[in-house]
């Protein structure tokens, strides 16, 4: 090759068109996402089916309007829950566990109870970081907080074998505290239920969450797609 | 000095006169030794440590209590820990030992300024041992391929930005008036690495984008460090080392042009199939798959021109070290390649995806392909940079067949298990039309495959080990007197 402002272009031309296809267009498409309510309306409050309506008087198709008075999806995270979030991030949960539901037809997700509805970019607007996943190891979370209680999830993180035979997930132990049970104040209600086989030290012993494990179980029950959004209504 | 009277052998890193070019290259090699040793070393050390977390990782997966109550060497960084080792570490050091080196030989050129880039180096190191400690410590950030807490990524780019500018440098003191297709490889190479991590950095951890776009662009980064970083390097390289030990210029001078621009063009979109059925614009999805399917003309393309070189030498071939670790690169770039296009059909990705497929994939991209040429460029380099032979054919025959042994069987039996995952996982009875196989079923099943998959790693450790030592080896010896200036052959009386 001789010229070489002609590989310099090339070289800069060709990144420069996946960027600015992939990251770029992609933010002016959904960058601007925000809440929605189930169903959206036209500019006189008229119901529309989808996201889009056809304006009357231009003809233009224009983003439909959120319904007066009802509660717009997702909500952002608060509190525990937000710091649960860092938890999550921190031990890595997201190499075996994803954050999606694909629609039904495409692989199990529908019949194993993963979610109702497929999994659509507004769900993820709030969050700072985005967990898709890309592994299974486990299985998908978009709705775990639908599925168990606080104190299944407890139980599950001490020890995932109380809950799951034979499950691969490792434990996590450390972020619970056991100690002995007092002899003046007795067992703390704050202690977590643990079936005698995996007990410690029953009787003796109790498994208190530490914070981090609270924060943990706090995202985890809040891991929910179950509200619905106006994507779902387009006719297909 | 004499000109080459054909364009194709004017191409050739072969077809200067013996005399001339080996005074040249001797001279460039002294000026490269210091930067090349360095780096290699960087990046053994790097290569022995990702092996560890590999397989504390790996035992893990069959076996939960191993390290059970360690936060520190939990699953989920320790694996995170793994892959970031292993490319921070190992591959970004081991490109910068061989691909300027290879540069500095092709642009015949004396190197001046060796301590911005040695600068560079030893802070772009500094920056990985923080990150991997960050990592351990629960400071990650969960992004694949991102991991490195935000406070490290400063130091990494700025580390960069000091190699990248010096290689650039390079390539402008080049005494020679043609430019090589190993040199275009590298030169976009290292243009296009700075752009994608500056991008993925600011609009993943530093200012996050909004949603998706987040995932979007972590796919477009991650996908490309392989496609426009790796792969250059790795393939640029074999481009190099091929002819040069074999003795014989490239095929054709035209394909690999076709090549290198084709891939330019393609890989770079390629990234997204990472995200198919997943909650992003199908369009996006769709020019992504269209990407990975047009890879099968740079795939096809360089594997002619590769092969076609090799074609009737397979016998000097096989004692070289060089083309044997080269070769079996070259074979599996195309393999993995034609494989990676399959796996992004969205009939095929809905069966792989999420599943110890896509795992035996990224080995094969990531061992089978770079990883082995440049094992095969260090048997190269280091004789000439050090003027002295390697101290043990047997260790090189000993590395060579447990990591090709090792990682061919590894990325079987992954790509077995991950493809049984797969089908059970998606499997419906279609009278219940609920899931065939309960979840912890199909996990059961991966076991025994998770279990094999620690036996062929240990394989590769082995083979690792006997690369450390015979490096260490070599690095204690005085130079050479003179009395063995033979290349070390694999096949004795070759």
């Amino acid at each position: 090759m001789r010229s070489l402002p002609l590989l310099f272009l090339g070289v800069f031309f060709t990144i420069a068109s996946s960027w600015v296809g992939i990251v770029l267009v992609s933010n002016i498409q959904l960058g601007g996402l925000e809440p929605a309510t189930p169903e959206l309306t036209d500019a006189e409050g008229n119901p529309i089916a989808g996201v889009f309506f056809e304006d009357p008087e231009t003809g233009e198709m224009r983003l439909g309007l959120n319904q007066d008075g009802v509660e717009a999806w997702p909500v952002p995270l608060v509190g525990a829950a937000q710091r649960g979030k860092r938890v999550y991030e921190q031990m890595g949960c997201l190499y075996c566990h994803s954050q999606q539901v694909r629609r039904q037809g495409f692989g199990s997700d529908y019949e194993r109870g993963w979610g109702e509805r497929q999994s659509v970019a507004r769900d993820y607007i709030h969050q700072e970081r985005v967990m898709l996943g890309t592994m299974r190891t486990g299985p998908d979370l978009s709705n775990v907080g639908l599925r168990y209680s606080e104190l299944w999830q407890h139980q599950h993180l001490f020890n995932p074998k109380i809950t799951s035979r034979d499950s691969l997930m490792p434990r996590y132990a450390f972020l619970y505290e056991v100690r002995p049970i007092s002899e003046t104040r007795g067992p703390s209600p704050n202690a977590i239920e643990i079936p005698e086989d995996y007990h410690p030290g029953p009787g003796e012993l109790e498994v208190i969450p530490t914070q981090r494990a609270r924060d943990l179980v706090a995202y985890l029950m809040n891991l929910r797609q179950d509200y619905d959004l106006p994507e779902m209504r387009r006719e297909q | 000095m004499s000109f080459p009277s054909t364009l194709t052998e004017a191409m050739s890193p072969t077809a200067e006169p013996k005399s001339d070019l080996l005074a040249k290259l001797s001279e460039v090699d002294r000026s490269m030794k210091v930067l090349g040793v360095f780096f290699t070393v960087c990046g053994l050390l790097w290569l022995m440590a990702g092996t560890l977390f590999a397989l504390v990782a790996s035992i893990k997966m069959h076996n939960v209590d191993f390290l059970g109550d360690s936060e520190f060497w939990t699953w989920g960084r320790v694996r995170s820990a793994h892959l970031n080792a292993m490319i921070y570490g190992w591959a970004f050091n081991v490109s910068f030992a061989v691909a300027p080196w290879i540069m500095a030989r092709l642009c015949r050129t004396r190197v001046r300024f060796t301590n911005i880039f040695l600068f560079g180096g030893i802070f772009w190191n500094i920056g990985v041992v923080i990150g991997v400690y960050g990592i351990l410590a629960g400071h990650k950030v969960g992004v694949e391929w991102l991991e490195f807490p935000a406070y490290v990524t400063p130091i990494l780019a700025l580390a960069f930005a000091f190699i990248g500018v010096w290689v650039i440098l390079l390539f402008r003191w080049r005494q020679t008036g043609h430019v090589y297709v190993s040199q275009w490889y590298f030169l976009a190479a290292f243009f296009w690495l700075p752009w994608l991590y500056a991008m993925a950095q600011i609009m993943i951890v530093h200012e996050p984008a909004r949603g998706v776009v987040q995932s979007l662009t972590n796919w477009w980064f991650a996908h490309n460090v392989l496609g426009l970083w790796l792969t250059p390097i790795a393939v640029g390289a074999a481009y190099y080392l091929i002819p040069k030990v074999l003795g014989r210029p490239i095929y054709s001078y035209y394909l690999s042009v076709i090549g290198f621009w084709a891939l330019a063009l393609f890989y770079n979109w390629a990234g997204v199939h990472h995200l198919i059925g997943g909650p992003v614009p199908a369009w996006v999805i769709s020019a992504g798959t269209v990407a990975s399917v047009m890879m099968v003309i740079p795939v096809i393309v360089v594997a002619i021109n590769h092969h076609m070189t090799v074609v009737g030498l397979h016998r000097e071939g096989w004692a070289s070290p060089t083309i044997r670790f080269v070769v079996f690169g070259a074979i599996n770039y195309t393999a993995v390649s034609l494989l990676g296009s399959a796996m992004a059909l969205r009939s095929v990705n809905e069966i792989t995806h999420f599943t110890h497929f896509t795992v035996s994939h990224s080995h094969h991209g990531v061992y089978s392909f770079f990883t082995m040429i440049m094992f095969g460029g260090i048997y190269y380099m280091l004789p000439r940079l050090l003027n002295r032979e390697w101290p043990s054919a047997m260790l090189i025959s000993l590395h060579w067949w447990t990591t090709a042994v090792g990682v061919t069987l590894m990325v079987i039996v992954l790509a077995i298990g991950g493809f049984i995952q797969g089908l059970q996982l998606n499997a419906i009875d279609p009278e219940t039309e609920t899931a065939a196989f309960e979840f912890l079923e199909v996990m059961r099943a991966t076991i025994p495959y998770m279990v094999m998959r620690s036996l062929t790693g240990v394989l590769i450790t082995i083979g690792h080990v006997a690369f450390f030592i015979n490096i260490i080896w070599m690095l204690s010896r005085r130079a050479a007197d003179g009395s063995e200036s033979k290349p070390t052959l694999l096949t004795p009386g070759a």
